[in-house]
């Protein structure tokens, strides 16, 4: 029989909860046994080549970017799983929500005191270039998402918990410990 | 400024309850209430600054910012919006050269936006500088900016009086009453004093017990008898009793207090003389929306021929130790005072936010003391009472509902204006008693009540059926639903919330983002349900029946027209939330000088 | 003198004294219903409406029902916990609660509150609301993102003569938590603890004293709030 196939993204995020997905410890050598990566960092398989059983997102959404990979994900996966704060509501990068992106933009090319050397005031907008939106989005603003991991990052335990019982289908056991928003 | 801040707090003997009063009298001598009379306010009544700030912030009218020599506050109801108000508002920001919410470049005309003012028979209309201005059109705005320019007084502008008292010396104002049915309660024609002479002969627990035995049920809306209510405050052990008579008529698309007002002020100081007796209160308050002020100097031109004929003041008509007497309260703007323990906070100086119960205002009132507050249509009917008997209105109207219950009628029809109807009337006979064809939709008891559809057509105006505090509006076929009377009825709860309540508070901002999500037409089927699902809380979870009723717009609009949000939603998308990269992408490449590649 | 009066909650009996608020009654009798705007001996709010009961069929705040003999109360059933939930949410996405980066976290009883009704994600969508924090007091942070608007400060903290140090301005939607400069110069800085302790969020801080307790031994992070109640009798 196949292993359930998971892939794994970062979007607007840090790579915080990826980190955290590592620090299993010892049972990532379970999680191999258990599981078989598709497009994920961890394999640095960059394209989806099959479908998946389970998508695990990290970050929100502040680029068309991040907005075509979700999307992505939500075509190639069975279920999708926000993990972490950002996913679930944007997180840090959330923090210029409510500023105009216009604002933004102006202060990281024209007003910081590292881009002394941009004396033309240029902009970035090359068409390679991911556009960036007007806030940052929660995923589940811009697809349909499953179930939820919060934290900053989440637990390892919490992750751990959460795709094995996805997997195994057993009910996922939630210690009040474990489910924490920092 | 003119007189001192400290001379006008002295007026009011330094006191912090009268706190309404002193703003007031500073916002309409100064035109608005500048930081430095805060601070003085705040140190002659001995509050801190943030007290001042709490209350001048609650309530529309007051404003720390200069609001123009000639200030617009242009009606945004509903109904106004029904009768055109978008090209009267945009024509005062071509004349006046500002937008809505601004003040013109020179400082002389600032436009602003207020909930129902109680013209709605009559709309659109505007208050400017305290004037009432009804029945605008773009043509006649024109005149008025062009007066406005010319520094016209406000009188001056005022072309036409209206009818009745509007025409008075002491009103001069251009506001109708269309009075249509003239029931036997409120205008059928009666001898100012009788009433009050009858109970001067009486106990005041027989004065009660006929208000009782009336089944006189309160007029504002909630119904709660009034014999009762008068009863349970009289049970209330105390030195000093309180009786308020509630008229902060803001419900949109209500004006029936108005008129009362306007043509029966007499009726209704008599009526709260007569339960001052009742109730052994000494004072009594009128609490009257700032959007009547016109009315201020008529009313208290009554009240002192009142005094003048002994039928208010001390020892009222020879009784001995019957002292009543009355003073007129002015609100500045909050829908939700008229709350009655909202309405008691604002008396007292604060914030009208409506307090916790128990304690009800019946045992812990104004001051702490024992209170009732009654509608102006309540008072009004009790005087008949008295005068004809408890039998002669209960043989009036339904089982549940005795007497008759003036209508504020508005809307597409042809007749609107005030009726007097007896209880039990069907929806069908009053919309052919108004001139109404083709009706899509009925908003019974305003925007608190329900929106009806054709199907309950054949049901009756009472308690026990469909309740009304007064306000019916009349929607034609041709109306769209959810942008005309739903999203106006949710933004208009949305500015009234005083917002202490959680769930009023952030739940009509959630409830107007997904119904505003579901007209954009981006929203899936099972959206519907969850909009509805959500209205719930709102009921479960507020303190007052603002906060309760918030979502009813919502709710019955649902219940009743679910085809109107079934044409907007999308049936068969899988996984598709709405989201809009196109619209989300376009503010940053418009600024970084690229073309959207999507 | 003061009468004790019997009542029951989801069928447990109870014992009190007449005219107790409920949710104290509750928490001496060891049943925990939720609340947030509530302190213990502090006129109630009755505003957040977590606490939010049943009475005779009624839903009623429990801070503000006086006990009374023979009640029988619902408390801990799925109709009031999936409101109270639906509040914590409606509280989260109103404001701006970004807990990875606020001082409060692991001692927030909002937070605390979420965790207890396990909220994954809020139903509602996040508002991010634009709100300017009052960062002009020497002693004192204003961060209005996470005010909840229950009143707390302006309830207990105030001047020696009884004046008030908070208030709201503006209403509905807009209310925020205004603080008097020149006023709270005058608090001890006892009062200043006070007040930031009071504050169920991290919306009143005092300046200088962030993150000084590390994560695993902060109130909420090993026992969920009312769990201390609970475990009382």
């Amino acid at each position: 029989m196949s292993k359930p196939v998971v892939a794994t993204t970062s979007l607007a995020g840090c790579f915080g909860c990826h980190m955290s997905l590592l620090d299993i410890d010892e049972k990532i050598l379970d999680l191999i046994e258990l599981v078989e990566f598709n497009k994920s960092p961890i394999d640095d398989i960059k394209e989806f080549t099959k479908p998946c059983d389970i998508g695990l997102i990290e970050g929100g959404v502040c680029n068309s970017e991040n907005a075509h990979v979700l999307k992505d994900f939500r075509k190639n996966c069975k279920i999708l799983v926000s993990v972490g704060e950002c996913a679930i509501m944007g997180g840090l990068p959330a923090l210029r929500n409510g500023i105009p992106v216009k604002e933004c933009i102006a202060e990281a090319y024209l007003g910081v005191p590292s881009v002394e050397n941009n004396k033309e005031g240029i902009l970035p907008n090359d068409d390679e270039l991911p556009m960036i939106t007007d806030r940052v989005y929660p995923c589940h603003e811009v697809v349909k998402i499953d179930y939820y991991l919060p934290g900053c990052p989440p637990r390892a335990e919490l992750i751990w918990e959460a795709v094995a019982a996805l997997v195994t289908g057993n009910e996922m056991k939630l210690p009040y410990e474990v489910v924490k928003f920092d | 400024m003119g007189k001192s801040v400290k001379s006008i707090c002295e007026e009011y003997n330094n006191d912090a309850t009268r706190l309404m009063d002193i703003l007031l009298e500073i916002q309409c001598k100064n035109g608005h209430i500048p930081d430095e009379a805060i601070e003085e306010v705040a140190k002659t009544l001995n509050i801190s600054k943030v007290d001042v700030i709490q209350t001048l912030s609650f309530y529309h009218f007051f404003t720390r910012d200069n609001i123009g020599d000639y200030t617009v506050y242009l009606n945004n109801s509903a109904v106004a919006d029904m009768m055109g108000r978008a090209d009267v508002a945009e024509a005062f920001e071509k004349e006046a050269g500002c937008k809505f919410e601004s003040l013109s470049e020179d400082g002389k005309i600032g436009l602003y936006s207020t909930s129902c003012i109680g013209m709605s028979d009559q709309e659109p209309a505007a208050i400017i500088n305290g004037k009432v201005f009804t029945k605008l059109d773009p043509y006649k705005v024109k005149d008025l900016v062009l007066d406005m320019k010319a520094g016209k007084t406000i009188d001056e502008m005022v072309e036409k009086y209206g009818d009745g008292h509007n025409a008075s010396d002491l009103v001069k104002s251009m506001v109708f009453n269309n009075i249509r049915k003239k029931g036997p309660v409120l205008f059928s024609d009666y001898e100012t004093g009788t009433s009050l002479k009858k109970v001067t002969g009486m106990t005041p627990d027989e004065v009660v017990g006929i208000v009782k035995d009336s089944y006189l049920r309160g007029r504002g809306g909630a119904g709660f008898p009034v014999g009762l209510k008068w009863d349970f405050c009289r049970r209330t052990q105390s030195e000093e009793t309180y009786l308020m008579c509630n008229a902060d008529e803001g419900e949109p698309g209500t004006f029936k207090e108005r008129v009362l007002l306007t043509e029966k002020p007499k009726l209704v100081f008599e009526g709260m003389a007569v339960a001052g007796y009742a109730l052994d209160a000494k004072q009594g308050i009128l609490y009257l929306r700032y959007e009547y002020k016109y009315l201020k100097n008529y009313l208290e031109s009554v009240l002192n021929e009142m005094r003048e004929a002994n039928l208010l003041g001390k020892n009222i008509l020879g009784k001995e130790g019957f002292d009543f007497d009355i003073r007129i309260q002015f609100g500045a703007g909050a829908y939700v005072c008229g709350e009655e323990t909202a309405l008691i906070e604002s008396c007292e100086g604060k914030r009208g936010e409506p307090r916790n119960r128990p304690p009800f205002p019946v045992q812990k009132g104004y001051m702490d003391e024992p209170t009732v507050v009654n509608n102006v249509e309540s008072l009004c009917s009790v005087v008949r009472i008295i005068e004809k008997g408890a039998d002669w209105f209960t043989m009036m109207g339904s089982r549940e509902s005795a007497g008759t219950k003036l209508l504020s009628i508005s809307g597409d029809c042809k007749y609107q204006g005030v009726y007097e109807i007896e209880w039990g009337m069907r929806i069908r006979d009053i919309i052919e008693m108004v001139g109404a064809e083709d009706v899509k939709a009925i908003q019974v008891g305003g925007p608190s009540g329900t929106l009806i559809s054709p199907r309950d057509f054949k049901r009756t105006i009472c308690f026990e059926d469909l309740p009304t505090g007064g306000s019916m509006i009349i929607i034609g076929h041709n109306r769209n639903l959810l942008r005309d009377i739903v999203l106006n009825f949710t933004e208009f709860f949305i500015e009234e919330s005083c917002g202490s309540c959680t769930v009023c508070r952030a739940n009509t901002v959630i409830l107007k983002d997904k119904l505003l999500k579901i007209m954009s037409g981006k929203a899936g089927k099972e959206e519907i349900d969850e909009l509805k699902n959500w209205t719930k809380f709102n009921k479960m979870a507020n303190r007052c029946g603002l906060g309760q009723t918030a979502a009813n717009p919502i709710l019955t609009s649902i219940e009743n027209f679910r085809e109107e949000y079934e044409k907007h939603v999308k049936m068969d998308e899988d996984f598709d939330t709405g989201f809009d990269l196109a619209s989300a992408v376009e503010e940053s490449c418009d600024y970084v000088g690229r073309k959207p590649n999507l | 003198m003061s009468e004790k009066v019997k009542f029951t909650i989801d069928g447990k009996e109870c014992v009190a004294e007449r005219g107790q608020n409920l949710v104290d009654a509750a928490a001496d009798n060891g049943v925990y219903i939720p609340s947030l705007c509530h302190l213990r001996d502090v006129i109630p709010a009755g505003s957040c409406r977590i606490c939010n009961i049943k009475n005779a069929g009624r839903i009623m705040t429990a801070c503000t029902t006086p006990v009374e003999q023979g009640m029988e109360i619902e408390n801990d059933i799925s109709e009031l916990n999936d409101m109270r939930k639906a509040i914590v949410e409606m509280l989260f996405v109103e404001g701006n609660h970004f807990c990875p980066a606020c001082e409060k976290s692991g001692n927030c009883e909002l937070q605390a509150l979420a965790y207890r009704f396990q909220m994954m994600v809020p139903r509602y969508p996040y508002e991010f609301p634009i709100k300017t924090p009052d960062t002009q007091d020497s002693r004192l942070w204003i961060e209005r993102n996470r005010c909840i608007k229950c009143k707390r400060c302006i309830r207990t903290i105030k001047t020696e003569d009884g004046k008030n140090i908070f208030a709201f301005q503006e209403r509905g939607h807009k209310v925020e938590i205004n603080i008097d400069h020149e006023l709270a110069a005058g608090l001890s800085e006892e009062k200043i603890q006070e007040a930031t302790d009071n504050c169920p969020v991290g919306s009143i801080l005092k300046k200088g004293t962030g993150f000084s307790q590390p994560i695993g031994t902060r109130r909420f992070d090993k026992e969920a709030i009312g769990s201390d109640i609970e475990k009382v009798v």
